[in-house]
């Protein structure tokens, strides 16, 4: 079970990034959850300045951007 | 070389659709004309040009870069990077937050978003185009020293104490100090080409509509208000003139992209150089959404000095101007 936090202050980018993972695990049958995180606070604590920010299994593994297909593919894949 | 942008909106407004340029609907509908096509293009080719070069720049690097410089030199340093990086006020907080919580000084941290919003390239470019060189300098220098002078004032005052528990913790344990930066390959051009096309999207996608009102603003501006109006009315310089245009200015937000247009029809309306400037820096720095995203991570009395901060230097930018220039 892979767990992802998307950080960002409820941007859209930020949920469209969520969308994005939720749907390419679901066609790749991974079994995924996927939180958005909107807490400044907790955003802090991972050291994130740019939203929006992925976190898999408390790994910060991006920020700054919306993570293309083939990077999130990676993540799946992993 | 600009020209040919006068010379399409000669062809279209009076050529094609006819009207005299004599009449008040022409010479806005002209206005409109040629300072959307020209503000289009620029905004595309040079977007897209600057983000190639910028794609290697973040705010970590800019973070590492100022933690632990010399105070004197990290206000300049500050409000330096906030005019070259562009700016969206969505990541105002978390950058606030990522700087101070690496310890780096809350001053620095606001002389970086006073400025960002001021300066950026689309701006420079847009005043080289609209307002000429000179204007366009002594903009970014005014720009620049109220985010300087700002951010020193802040610190003097002991901004950290008034910012929210859980921010002023975060300044004193320094949590992020000696995070690394993420590691980043270096950057092939085609994912810099990659970068500048997302950017140019994103950038184009964020102002386009502030171009649009701004230029629709200032032809109206251009073309309805009398030349002799404004000089009449406003134009000597009254001394109350510069504060009122800057209260006027804080709950009209606007970008500077769509800022710039108007300013450029309120000066050649004869509106004093001053009292322009102070009403459009007011325009782009101080608004009420970001005071309401800033509460997240400051108490009141500091939102509400850094209020009067603005308001006391922006009315000062607008009184030396006029007697500069009057």
């Amino acid at each position: 079970m892979k767990q992802f936090k998307v950080l960002g202050s409820g941007c859209s980018k930020c949920a469209k990034t969520a969308e994005m993972i939720e749907r390419i695990a679901r066609e790749l049958g991974v079994q995924a959850e996927v939180v958005k995180e909107t807490d400044i606070e907790t955003i802090m604590g991972y050291g994130v300045m740019s939203t929006p920010a992925v976190v898999l299994n408390e790994q910060l593994v991006h920020a700054g951007s919306m993570p293309n297909r083939d990077i999130i593919e990676g993540w799946l894949r992993q | 070389m600009f020209e040919i942008f006068t010379r399409l909106a000669d062809w279209l407004v009076f050529g094609q659709l006819g009207l005299s340029a004599e009449t008040r609907l022409g010479d806005a509908l002209h206005f409109f004309v040629e300072d959307t096509t020209k503000i289009f293009a620029l905004l595309v080719v040079m977007i897209y040009f600057i983000a190639l070069v910028r794609a290697s720049l973040n705010v970590d690097r800019i973070r590492a870069y100022l933690a632990g410089k010399h105070r004197a030199f990290g206000y300049f340093l500050g409000s330096f990077f906030g005019a070259i990086t562009p700016f969206c006020s969505c990541s105002s907080i978390p950058v606030f937050l990522g700087f101070t919580s690496a310890g780096i000084p809350v001053g620095i941290s606001m002389a970086f978003l006073l400025t960002s919003p001021l300066i950026n390239e689309v701006a420079v470019l847009l005043l080289l185009s609209l307002l000429g060189w000179k204007f366009t300098l002594i903009y970014i220098a005014v720009g620049m020293a109220v985010g300087i002078l700002g951010g020193m004032l802040l610190d003097l005052l002991k901004a950290e104490k008034m910012l929210q528990p859980f921010a002023m913790k975060a300044y004193e344990t320094k949590p992020n100090a000696n995070l690394g930066l993420i590691p980043v390959k270096p950057l092939s051009l085609r994912a810099r080409h990659d970068f500048a096309l997302a950017e140019l999207q994103d950038i184009i996608q964020r102002v386009w509509k502030w171009v649009f009102i701004g230029v629709g603003l200032g032809a109206g501006l251009h073309g309805f208000v009398p030349d002799g109006w404004m000089q009449a009315n406003l134009g000597h310089g009254q001394w109350w003139s510069v504060p009122g245009a800057v209260l006027l200015g804080i709950p009209l937000y606007s970008n500077a992209t769509g800022v710039i247009p108007i300013m450029e029809s309120l000066i050649t309306k004869g509106l004093p150089i001053g009292t322009t400037l102070a009403f459009c820096m007011s325009t782009v720095a101080a608004s009420f959404p970001e005071f309401i995203l800033l509460k997240q991570v400051m108490r009141w009395r500091l939102l509400v000095i850094l209020f009067l901060i603005l308001l006391v230097s922006f009315t000062l930018v607008g009184w030396i101007f006029n007697l500069i220039y009057i």
